[in-house]
């Protein structure tokens, strides 16, 4: 496995994360993030403990901290809708720190913020241990439909030929004394836009002409299958069942 | 006398719009031949290509590969026989790794396992890209993604090779190293090209496709070195190449 190789969501690792087939993972993630969802807000508790869960796997996974605390960063647009809540929501109000918010909208910006946060968080660790390739794969094997897998799969493919002829056309732009200052400028970039969209579908009829001569009937032949043990299903099950029980005990505690 | 590799008689085609692209086409490219297919731009060189494998309907004549007749029933056997690379590698090479693509065709005809697995082994052995399997095309070199989309059709066991002007954008060493390849490979070749050198050292015959129709048919060195020939259908040998001294 060269340098440069796989997609920068993705760290190389051979923990026994990293080992698990797919569909096991991408299975787990799923009920994880039910489970966390269905927790009732009010168990504040249950969602220490579901962080605690995650930290158990990426410690597993040996993915440090720091790595998953700035892939998390992604979610900071989301928070910022989160924090607009207690300021925007209607019902009883209390006073903090001299400001005056709404209860309810507290309680639902904390509901947003911990929940978002642990899907997030578990998607992060699904994408850190699990390569694009392999996600297509389970998901192929999960019953995807597979049209939706052939898309997913040709993305993949074609994002960086597509990025590559975007990066050549922006210097053939800039090569002629281009520079993009202001509205007046948007007019090229649009029709800049529309070129590349236009490239990109000639190249999709290309490829589907390939794709045709090669025998294409309309369905992707099958040429990897993903497996799983009964003992790596049962190992991937640990997190989501674990899960389960905390949301059960959320809403009987409450 | 065993079966011509592709036999095309009298093939016309005309495109939805009008343009009118073959006017009667008459080609037979016997096994193990290697052929090349010379013309000028707009000669109608990739309309033709399209006709091998049934992507493209002919308005009239006919085209058999290996004794079977291009028609809509035999397009599964016609596909797996007729093996085309196209000039861009990262048209033909559609899957996330090597590995996948060369798998591609065997695998659409329903080949699974370890026989599958073999054949892709072997196709990528023959292009020297064995170790490459499974890398993403994209992280490749240009000259190694026209390898690999050669192999994806190798797989297929193909009774002819066509290739779609198989030097285009290819360094010196990589142009060198495809060559080596084509020549080491047992199967019937029709190379469509304006790199005339490239057709000399390849193709010991030339077919030129001028204006809808073949317009000289013979060996290569002979159809380089007729001057009167080249300069009526657009056709030049590069600077200091003397067809002659090869």
């Amino acid at each position: 496995m060269g340098a440069g190789h796989s997609h920068k969501l993705y760290r190389h690792g051979h923990s026994p994360v990293h080992a698990l087939p797919p569909h096991c993972k991408l299975a787990a993630v799923f009920c994880f993030v039910l489970a966390v969802v269905a927790t009732p807000r009010e168990a504040m508790w249950a969602f220490g403990l579901y962080a605690l869960l995650l930290a158990g796997v990426a410690a597993l996974a040996r993915l440090s901290p720091g790595f998953l605390l700035r892939r998390l960063l992604i979610e900071v647009p989301f928070v910022a809708f989160a924090v607009l809540m207690p300021f925007v929501a209607e019902g009883e109000r209390i006073t903090v720190l001299g400001l005056s918010l709404s209860e309810s909208g507290l309680w639902s910006a904390w509901n947003i913020l911990a929940k978002g946060t642990l899907g997030v968080a578990a998607s992060v660790l699904l994408a850190a241990t699990t390569e694009l390739r392999s996600v297509l794969l389970g998901l192929q094997r999960l019953r995807m439909p597979p049209l939706l897998v052939q898309i997913a799969s040709f993305m993949i493919r074609y994002g960086d030929v597509i990025a590559d002829e975007m990066r050549r056309m922006r210097i053939a732009r800039e090569s002629r004394g281009f520079t993009a200052r202001g509205p007046a400028q948007w007019g090229v970039l649009a029709k800049s836009a529309g070129a590349l969209f236009i490239r990109s579908y000639e190249r999709g009829e290309r490829v589907h002409l390939a794709m045709v001569s090669r025998g294409y009937a309309g369905a992707m032949p099958v040429i990897d299958e993903a497996t799983a043990t009964r003992a790596q299903w049962s190992y991937a099950a640990a997190l989501p069942a674990t899960a389960l029980a905390v949301c059960l005990l959320g809403w009987t505690l409450v | 006398m065993t079966t011509p590799s592709l036999e095309i008689s009298g093939l016309a085609y005309a495109y939805p719009d009008g343009h009118q692209a073959l006017f009667g086409v008459d080609l037979t490219v016997d096994r193990g031949e290697r052929v090349a297919l010379l013309g000028p731009n707009g000669a109608g060189k990739t309309t033709l290509v399209l006709h091998l494998n049934g992507i493209l309907d002919a308005g009239a004549g006919s085209v058999r590969v290996a004794g079977l007749p291009v028609v809509k029933a035999n397009f599964p056997e016609i596909r797996r026989r007729v093996g085309i690379v196209f000039q861009d590698p990262d048209d033909q090479l559609f899957m996330p790794t090597v590995r996948e693509d060369v798998a591609f065709g065997p695998a659409a005809s329903g080949m699974r396992g370890q026989e599958l697995e073999d054949r892709v082994r072997t196709a990528l052995e023959q292009v020297g890209m064995a170790a490459y399997a499974d890398r993403p095309p994209h992280h490749l070199s240009f000259g190694q993604r026209r390898r690999v989309a050669v192999a994806t059709v190798l797989a297929m066991r193909p009774e002819i090779l066509v290739l779609d002007e198989p030097s285009s954008n290819l360094d010196p060493a990589s142009r060198r190293e495809l060559a080596d390849i084509l020549r080491s490979l047992d199967v019937t070749v029709l190379m469509v090209t304006h790199d005339l050198p490239y057709a000399a050292e390849l193709c010991p015959r030339s077919v030129v496709l001028s204006e809808g129709v073949i317009a000289a048919d013979g060996a290569t060195k002979e159809l380089l070195s007729d001057d009167a020939l080249m300069a009526r259908h657009r056709l030049e040998l590069p600077f200091g190449f003397d067809p002659s001294k090869i």
